[in-house]
């Protein structure tokens, strides 16, 4: 089992047809993706790839059976793309998209809520690098041979320090179930809280490494989460212990304008609730090695 | 993106909220034009920069004659005004604002933000204005009265009406500071704002809502939406490197140090310069070239670090993913050619093509460090500028 794809997951791309979204296509294919087609509005009954266009995601959900999808849509389109995935039925859709206005993407949950729990989409993202399970499926845009099957469920708002991690324990021999980036944006779809929810029940997940930076309430939100409801151990790390206040740090997201915001603030909060901390970004793999060691 | 304060009152006007008679001036005579023009015998001259807390540093002047709107006006344009919030290099005024003095009752404070918990945009109001959002909830947390509004369905009436009974006014006042709140609600929904902030918000001797300064912030990412929001960007009160570097797509950041970075990814980034204080350095920038970096942004990226005078070694860690190694590896090498770099480089590449991009970068004749892990980059910069130093 994994969280949110696996190998049988049948994917379209949203934005198909444009530069990143063939180039990333062709990436996800070669890695093993099931990509059953695609969606350009306007572009419906041609052929890309080898595989089909549609002008609907409805359409595209109807004639494959597609159930996860991937949008590369330009920012000003995307929030419209997102909930159009959500209408059509698919159950999980990455969003790569950065630079998407906060107020979309509030309108973009807000239009969820008219679906009921057990139906209604997974959004992970945007601005992040989606989603992998090494082996099986790659829903996103990372370098897939970084990454190595195994037991750590990952969950992280920057897509590099991400790879970071996964090649510093491909190096240590360690694997990932799935891991998932769930941005740099200040609102998105799906918090740290959201995915550790799903690894907690996943049986291949042993142990959870959550890749955090300054800006947001959501860090602090997942260890009062784990706190009470966590049964794994978790490994966290914090990025930007030496990033000024006040100031954003490249993602739209990352800027502290709170008590709880500051990486220090986060490192305390998610010490106190149990989660082993990481000191810096280059014992990131040594540390989920030590406490997959206690297990 | 930031306005000024005097563009920010014109806003609030468009959606019908009461600001003070007033105009912008570039010169004392202007100055004074507007004062005469304004009427009255007394008028507030307030310095124009992106930052709040301008009355405390002395940006703020009260006058009661045209020769002192003139003297104010001598005094403030081209002065550095230092607040906490323009960090220690302040900022320059270079233009005022002259407005009628307000006959003042009762100071509120009004303020309206993304809440990132709930997903919707809160609206926090007290009875104590004048003060700072953070003093009035340290020192008097009981007088904060919130709300929160659903960004999709937008402000009700009767929030707006909770809030102006909150604040102890009387009925008269009351619905005139439901529609102040109101506008302010619908002009943060409308621009794409990320922040709205009346304080002080005031009723005046004659019983009217009138705001009495104002800021706002807005969404960098719908700026392309908003055309009359994007054309007030006033790059003066910008720091030039960082405009140099928005305006050709990068996150730049200037921080105090003497290790400048380039790196793809904002949270690799961040790590980097964490890295860099570990092992002993200060990191003279965040500079983030995007996840998928291409060669040209290399290029603008050494351009813009290796022309600080504060840096004395170039860090580059760059973990291909949507990129590769190969191509980022020939930018590095373009860049160094072009760019006539200075400084020592010491460079970490990995990911996608790992392989290649090392062997184009040994082929290349530019001289560098290899480093292989972020800790390693981190210790050599720091050694490289040891070296200078020594």
């Amino acid at each position: 089992m994994t969280v949110l794809i696996n190998k049988n997951s049948k994917v379209i791309i949203q934005g198909f047809t444009g530069k990143i979204g063939s180039f990333h296509a062709q990436e996800m294919i070669d890695y093993g993706t099931n990509l059953v087609g695609g969606v350009t509005p306007g572009k419906g009954g041609s052929k890309h790839l080898d595989r089909p266009v549609f002008n609907t995601v409805k359409e595209a959900v109807e004639l494959t059976g597609a159930d996860s999808s991937i949008l590369f849509v330009p920012p000003q389109f995307a929030a419209d793309s997102a909930m159009e995935a959500a209408d059509a039925g698919i159950k999980t859709c990455v969003a790569i998209t950065d630079g998407i206005p906060a107020h979309d993407m509030i309108k973009v949950k807000r239009y969820m809520k008219r679906y009921p729990k057990d139906e209604k989409m997974t959004l992970v993202g945007p601005n992040c690098a989606g989603i992998i399970s090494p082996g099986k499926s790659l829903l996103g845009i990372m370098p897939g041979h970084i990454y190595k099957e195994g037991n750590v469920g990952v969950i992280g708002r920057s897509g590099t320090l991400g790879y970071e991690s996964a090649a510093q324990m491909k190096a240590l021999g360690i694997g990932i179930s799935t891991s998932v980036g769930i941005g740099g944006d200040p609102i998105n779809g799906s918090s740290f809280k959201d995915i550790m929810e799903k690894f907690e029940k996943d049986d291949e997940t042993k142990v959870i490494l959550m890749i955090g930076e300054i800006g947001g309430p959501q860090e602090a939100e997942a260890a009062q989460f784990a706190k009470e409801n966590m049964s794994k151990p978790i490994v966290a790390y914090i990025a930007g212990l030496t990033a000024p206040k006040g100031r954003k740090m490249g993602h739209a997201g990352a800027i502290v304008t709170a008590y709880g915001e500051a990486a220090s603030e986060k490192v305390e909060i998610l010490e106190a609730a149990g989660v082993t901390v990481a000191k810096n970004p280059s014992v990131i793999g040594e540390t989920v090695q030590k406490v997959l060691s206690k297990i | 993106m930031d306005i000024h304060e005097y563009q920010a009152k014109k806003i609030l006007s468009d959606f019908s909220i009461l600001i003070p008679k007033g105009g912008i001036a570039y010169s004392p005579e202007h100055a004074e034009y507007q004062a005469r023009d304004i009427g009255g015998n007394k008028w507030v001259v307030k310095a124009q920069i992106h930052s709040g807390a301008r009355g405390k540093a002395g940006g703020v002047i009260i006058c009661e004659s045209l020769e002192e709107v003139s003297e104010a006006a001598n005094k403030l344009l081209g002065k550095t005004l230092v607040t906490h919030q323009t960090g220690p290099k302040g900022k320059v005024v270079q233009r005022i604002y002259v407005e009628e003095a307000t006959n003042i009752k009762k100071e509120f404070y009004l303020g309206l933000v993304f809440d990132r918990s709930s997903e919707c945009i809160m609206v926090v109001a007290s009875s104590e204005g004048g003060m700072s959002v953070e003093d009035i909830s340290k020192d008097k947390p009981e007088t904060i009265i919130r709300a929160k509004i659903e960004a999709s369905v937008g402000m009700q009436n009767f929030q707006a009406r909770e809030i102006a009974f909150g604040l102890g006014l009387d009925a008269k006042s009351i619905t005139r500071c439901a529609d102040a709140i109101m506008g302010c609600s619908k002009a943060f929904s409308q621009h794409d704002a990320t922040m709205v902030e009346i304080n002080p918000l005031v009723l005046t001797a004659d019983d009217h809502i009138v705001a009495l300064d104002c800021k706002m912030s807005f969404d960098d990412n719908a700026l392309f939406r908003i055309p009359e929001i994007s054309e007030l960007r006033d790059k003066s009160q910008e720091d030039p490197q960082e405009t140099y570097a928005s305006d050709r797509d990068l996150s730049y950041v200037g921080l105090e140090g003497n290790i400048g970075n380039i790196i793809n990814g904002a949270g690799l980034a961040m790590a980097s310069m964490d890295m860099i204080k570990l092992a002993g350095g200060e990191p003279a920038n965040f500079l983030d070239v995007g996840g998928g970096a291409t060669p040209e942004k290399i290029v603008k990226a050494f351009r813009l670090v290796s022309q600080d005078p504060n840096v004395k070694v170039i860090l580059v860690n760059i973990f291909a993913g949507i990129n590769r190694c190969d191509w980022i590896a020939e930018g590095i090498v373009k860049a160094v050619q072009e760019v006539d770099v200075k400084q020592p480089l010491v460079l970490r590449l990995a990911g996608t093509n790992f392989e290649k991009g090392q062997q184009i970068l040994r082929d290349s004749n530019i001289k560098y460090v290899e480093a292989t892990t972020l800790f390693d980059a981190a210790k050599k910069a720091v050694n490289a500028i040891e070296g200078e130093v020594a």
